[in-house]
């Protein structure tokens, strides 16, 4: 049997998922032995590649992102979006929130015209997206999950249980209840609670749950002394496209 | 070969921290052109940060750049401290200095030995390496490891750090876990390293000769290497304070790259592993200075291609600076501490700490209500930019004689010496010759 062939490509984003696969120290090798990997266009000829499974890093969010992510998905049979910016557009749909003339006299001043850009949007705006892996960085076990189901064959569970359930798990005390802010109860698990483990919040950096219970979240946060502003803002920080649509309150 | 026509395109250098292109254009002998392009489409982190609070501004940051996110995240922290007056303990220092010690141990593994050693073999990526050099990529990827696991134990993750905020850290190492780790740093880490040194000492034969003095502009402390802090230190001009930041980096946008180019003293500067060696090679540890001795580095070198050099002497510094950290915490004893998040004033604060590509500055003003108004991130590879820019325009012509494969070969490997990320990506791109 020949093996799967795969592709890894990058849009806009830190990279730092990519850095989290080469993390695998110790299993780096017996991946490399399941899969062909055709990263990069290292061919000359590459647009008459084909790919079993391209994983996309990274959200769109330039005039040439739209036409390279539709080559891609031309040539791949199973295309996964890899980390938040892939599936939700990230951090990097921040930008998105403030009129983008402003945005672009911020950083560049006078010489703003010179670079184009487009609001920052998940893969899924563009093409099919098959499977996605969560998460600001994506989790490493869970992309291992996923790659691991795909070369076999399988379908991966999607998780869509809050990270409060994961947090209980760990026997965390409940962050809220230390008095600081918290987005665990309407934050995507599939991370371990891996912030609040490590005393720090819940950041939302993996996206709402599908059920998402909006008037809940607000009577929580604010019972905790916490504005429907701040929080709103502070949901956003990964999730600015998403809560966008799904969130109408606090308005 | 005279006169000649030259064209070339390496088209669309994608990976880690930045898309860009080679370009050299000669005719009848004349260099046209000799640049990298940068397309990475931008991001806009300064807006993005505008009307952020204290907590947020690193957790935003550190997202600038998966390898460098510990850096973003030091600098952050400290430019927020400054604006807001926050004073941290020592142990807060020392456990910051173990994460810097470790973030760029880390990037200069993977740097060094994973993409800039396979061309010293003649092969095209580590991948063939697994079979013909097994040892020492398995060396490489125990340091790796090793590298990450002092992120993980310190700040609970590698990448985009979680436990260190504002003022202090959210939750602390224990006395144990900082013991074992100082085990495996001595017994383990040094030993790969040392390993990796002798097997790039026997292939630094092949590595480029090529020499353009230019200004190299790095963190300098007299009290040790300069990485987590201390004055901005340029080898023209001296010692400057950090608040002068933007007189150092001169920000100027040019209309081939859509990150900004930088310049001071001269036309360029170069900043990272080699611009800290230059000027800090006297603070290595004894350990380090031999490494740099058996690789035949030594200071001030100016030839970029002895950059990935400059960093395993860099790793080896990295290793035996985290032991003496890890010693004077566990003398002191471990003691348990929040994190100092009252702030006594509102403000501006200015901050730079070296991440492994070089000096990064990070600046916050906070308005009353402790949120940020204004915000600006001078990263080292846009200030390395230029100087690439410059390293091109003198390497052509000099190795103009050269086959095309060559010439194209030498300017790939020349990005790849300054920046892990395009460097890889240098690697493995359509290259495009048009005669």
């Amino acid at each position: 049997m020949s093996k799967p062939k795969v592709a890894f490509f990058d849009f806009t984003g830190c990279e730092g998922c990519q850095l989290n696969k080469l993390n695998f120290e110790n299993e780096l090798l017996d991946l490399l032995e399941l899969v062909d990997i055709v990263e990069f266009r290292e061919a000359m000829d590459d647009k008459a590649e084909e790919y079993d499974i391209a994983f996309i890093e990274g959200s769109i969010s330039s005039p040439s992102c739209v036409e390279r992510i539709h080559d891609i998905r031309r040539r791949s049979k199973i295309l996964v979006a890899l980390g938040q910016c892939a599936v939700s557009g990230g951090i990097n749909a921040i930008k998105n929130l403030h009129p983008m003339d402003e945005v672009q006299e911020t950083v560049y001043g006078k010489d703003k015209y010179l670079f184009p850009s487009i609001p920052a949007q998940p893969v899924s705006a563009i093409v099919k997206v098959d499977y996605e892996v969560r998460g600001c960085p994506m989790s490493a076990p869970e992309y291992l999950h996923v790659f691991k189901s795909l070369v076999l064959g399988r379908k991966p569970e999607v998780i869509d249980h809050s990270v409060c359930v994961e947090c209980k798990l760990r026997e965390n005390e409940c962050v809220l209840d230390k008095g600081m802010f918290c987005l665990g109860p309407i934050t995507r698990g599939g991370c371990g609670a891996i912030c609040p483990t490590n005393g720090q919040y819940c950041i939302g950096c993996r996206g709402p749950v599908s059920n998402i219970n909006k008037n809940g979240a607000v009577e929580m946060l604010k019972k905790h002394g916490f504005s429907v502003n701040e929080a709103l803002k502070r949901m956003k920080m990964f999730s600015a496209n998403e809560l966008d649509k799904k969130i109408e309150w606090g308005r | 070969m005279m006169g000649k026509d030259l064209q070339i395109n390496v088209h669309h250098v994608t990976r880690v921290e930045g898309h860009g292109n080679i370009v050299v254009d000669m005719k009848s002998g004349k260099l046209l052109k000799a640049q990298l392009d940068i397309v990475e489409p931008p991001r806009f982190f300064e807006a993005m940060l505008k009307g952020r609070n204290f907590i947020e501004a690193a957790i935003i940051t550190s997202r600038i750049c998966g390898i460098c996110s510990l850096g973003h995240q030091m600098t952050s922290l400290k430019a927020t401290e400054a604006a807001l007056g926050l004073e941290i303990s020592e142990q807060t220092k020392r456990l910051r200095k173990i994460l810097v010690n470790g973030s760029t141990f880390q990037s200069n593994v993977l740097h060094a030995l994973f993409l800039a050693t396979p061309d010293l073999l003649n092969v095209g990526s580590v991948f063939p390496l697994v079979n013909t050099h097994k040892d020492v990529v398995l060396a490489a990827l125990r340091l790796k490891r090793l590298a990450n696991e002092i992120g993980e134990l310190v700040s609970g993750r590698a990448v985009h750090p979680i436990s260190c905020v504002p003022g202090g850290f959210t939750k602390l190492p224990t006395e144990k876990e900082l013991m074992d780790l100082k085990e495996k740093l001595l017994k383990q880490g040094l030993k790969d390293a040392q390993y990796a040194v002798d097997v790039l000492a026997s292939v630094a034969g092949n590595i480029p000769n090529f020499i353009r003095e230019t200004e190299y502009i790095s963190v300098y402390s007299d009290k040790e290497y300069g990485l987590y802090e201390g004055d901005v230190c340029s080898s023209d001009v001296g010692l400057l304070p950090v608040e002068k930041y933007l007189e150092i980096t001169n920000e100027f946008v040019v209309p081939h790259s859509t990150s900004k180019h930088a310049k001071f003293n001269r036309s360029s500067y170069q900043v990272g592993a080699m611009a800290r060696f230059n000027n800090s090679h006297k603070l290595l540890t004894d350990n380090a200075k031999k490494t740099a001795e058996k690789l035949g580095l030594k200071a001030p070198c100016h030839n970029p291609y002895m950059i990935s050099v400059a960093q395993m002497v860099e790793v080896v510094y990295c290793i035996e600076d985290t032991v003496a950290q890890i010693d004077a915490i566990l003398s002191a004893g471990i003691k348990q501490e929040n994190p100092n998040q009252e702030a006594t004033r509102y403000g501006r604060g200015i901050a730079t700490t070296e991440v492994p590509r070089g000096i990064l500055f990070h600046d916050y003003t906070y308005n009353r209500q402790g949120m940020i108004e204004a915000a600006n991130c001078v990263i080292p590879t846009g200030q390395n930019l230029q100087n690439i820019d410059d390293d091109m325009k003198k390497l052509v012509p000099e190795i103009i004689k050269e086959s095309k494969e060559d010439i194209t070969k030498k300017l790939e490997m020349l990005v790849r010496a300054y920046d892990p990320c395009i460097s890889c990506s240098v690697h493995m791109l359509d290259v495009e010759f048009v005669e």
